[in-house]
């Protein structure tokens, strides 16, 4: 449904400040109906990436593909056509405060010239959908973040897309909207048949939602695939991110990660090390999480009292399975989870000039 | 001197001249103003439809406009107000040079409402699939709307004291009328009567237009 082929992005140098590559020959394939996600640090290009999707930037080179229409050999007007068939929702809601809740629901399909009747029937229907049928007559300013998220879905549907783009659609919300947001972007994938691309940054968003995921680093994306294939990799980076077990430095003895699956439990491992070597046995970090309806994780263990039989118990338990290796300090990035919103003042992280701070007005 | 009976008709005369002057210009302002303050926000760089050249001598020409003082301005456009109304003297010709003094000043302050609408609202409509001018016509004038019409009334304020100024020069209304009987005839009490009908003017004009302004911001 959504194909990019080595796409790049380059934002020109202006004003001093040097060339930016925000996307550097991302190549990137979202089936049919799947929920997929991309993360990223701040600053990794993930937000431009989403844009680069429906054209609202242009690449400086490579494909884009949705919904088996090239974009990328559009003009304008094709452009516009085509970004019909992909909603999007961003992180700040972007509704209008001019409109009420039925009002910005009802903008696109102005935009798209439906006629007034059937445009009140499919807002109706639209807010139905996102559980604010009582809301209709309510501004933007009266509504909680987790209700405005809502509109802004019932927006991004109105036209009928196929795609969904949602550039940290869940960063502004509180931990019990988030969790609603997400049911609500589940149900309306499954009900309508959507394939949707998530921008985040929180991991527990992919962990919930996603069935597959990238992760993109200065532009380019450095791991990736079908959750379940990811978290059975034992030096997955996305993996590290997902489960995070950083190794931290001062931990007495030998470290040891674990990947931990239902295929491959942890419980021989451990029964290896304490049991049969005797050795002594700590969780010293990680964490075990229900994936995709799986139960993965990632422990780190440190273990002493290795009498030179360890290496080879390891080699066993590898042979036989298990997936577990030697862990160093810093051998993994720290997670990423730390919230980097721009500024919430600020909601589109730029500076807003004021009527009354304009020079005129002093006069 | 009670020759008030006599004073009292000129100046409800004066003050509708007022009215008149800074009504029509007013409404001439904004037909001229808003879409060039919409012009000069659109073409800035990274804005809707970036255009340097364009914002530039549009920036050029609204900052020489702003940068002449209005009785300087009063007596340049003369021979345009000529070509247009056929005289320089009296409230309609007035018009003329308060609508050219009036129009950057607003079109700078429509470019400072029109950039408060943030850029989320533009890209999310964008998304949508519209066309620029849809942007401007959905998004930002009604989501500038309340801070517009602040601009408008701060506009029409200042286009009171701009008309008063062109009594000097024989421009019909209050100001005139304050120059010749006030000033030129040393009545003081007359001076005092046209500032005060001044003062309420604008005062109404003010209250009013926050009043509609605060109607209108639903934020």
């Amino acid at each position: 449904m959504i194909e990019l082929t080595d796409v790049r992005k380059v934002f020109p140098a202006r004003r001093g400040a040097a060339e930016v590559v925000a996307v550097d020959g991302v190549s990137l394939s979202v089936a049919d109906g799947e929920f997929a996600g991309v993360v990223g640090p701040s600053g990794s290009g993930k937000s431009t990436l989403a844009r680069l999707v429906n054209l609202l930037e242009r690449p400086t080179s490579g494909r884009v593909v949705v919904d088996g229409q090239v974009l990328t050999d559009l003009d304008d007007d094709g452009v516009r056509q085509a970004r019909r068939t992909v909603g999007m929702v961003f992180q700040h809601f972007n509704l209008l405060d001019s409109r009420t809740a039925a009002g910005n629901v009802e903008h696109p399909l102005e935009l798209a010239g439906v006629g007034r009747s059937e445009r009140r029937r499919r807002v109706a229907d639209l807010l139905d959908l996102v559980g604010l049928g009582d809301r209709h007559a309510s501004r933007p300013a009266q509504l909680s973040g987790g209700q405005k998220q809502r509109v802004a879905i019932a927006r991004a549907l109105a036209a009928r897309p196929k795609v969904l783009l949602c550039d940290e659609a869940t960063s502004a919300l509180d931990p019990a909207s988030t969790t609603g947001v997400l049911d609500l972007l589940r149900q309306v994938r499954a009900e309508l048949g959507l394939t949707v691309l998530l921008i985040t940054h929180e991991m527990a968003v992919v962990r919930a939602v996603c069935d597959s995921a990238v992760l993109l680093d200065r532009g380019r994306v450095v791991d990736g695939g079908p959750l379940t294939e990811v978290l059975t990799r034992p030096h997955s980076p996305l993996a590290a991110q997902l489960l995070p077990a950083p190794a931290v430095a001062g931990a007495t003895g030998d470290l040891l990660r674990i990947t931990v699956t239902e295929s491959a439990p942890e419980g021989r491992v451990l029964r290896t090390l304490a049991g049969e070597l005797g050795l002594d046995v700590e969780v010293v970090g990680g964490s075990v999480e229900t994936v995709a309806g799986h139960r993965f994780g990632r422990l780190l263990l440190s273990v002493t009292g290795d009498d030179g039989r360890l290496d080879a118990a390891l080699q066993r338990l590898r042979e036989g399975g298990s997936l577990v290796e030697r862990a160093v300090p810093g051998d993994e990035p720290a997670p990423m989870d730390a919230h980097d919103d721009p500024d919430p003042a600020a909601p589109d992280g730029r500076v807003v000039p004021h009527l009354l701070d304009a020079p005129e007005v002093q006069r | 001197m009670n020759d008030w009976d006599r004073i009292a008709p000129q100046l409800a005369e004066a003050t509708w001249d007022t009215l008149y002057m800074v009504g029509v210009s007013t409404l001439l302002t904004v037909l001229i103003g808003v879409p060039l303050g919409v012009l000069l926000t659109i073409t800035a760089p990274g804005a809707l439809s970036p255009s340097p050249l364009v914002h530039r001598v549009l920036g050029l020409v609204v900052n020489l406009g702003r940068s002449l003082p209005f009785i300087i301005l009063l007596v340049l456009v003369a021979p345009v107000t000529r070509g247009i109304v056929g005289t320089t003297i009296g409230s309609t010709a007035t018009i003329v040079p308060l609508t050219i003094g009036a129009v950057p000043f607003l079109a700078r302050l429509v470019e400072t409402s029109l950039r408060e609408v943030g850029h989320g609202k533009v890209e999310a409509t964008l998304a949508m699939g519209a066309r620029r001018r849809d942007v401007v016509r959905t998004v930002l004038l009604p989501e500038a709307l309340p801070s517009l019409v602040a601009g408008i009334t701060v506009t029409v304020v200042a286009l009171i004291s701009y008309s008063a100024m062109a009594g000097a020069i024989g421009g019909g209304g209050l100001g005139d009328f304050a120059i010749r009987y006030g000033y030129q005839q040393f009545r003081t009490d007359i001076t005092v009567a046209t500032v005060v009908l001044l003062l309420v003017v604008v005062q109404a004009l003010q209250w009013a237009g926050d009043r509609w302004a605060r109607r209108l911001a639903h934020a």
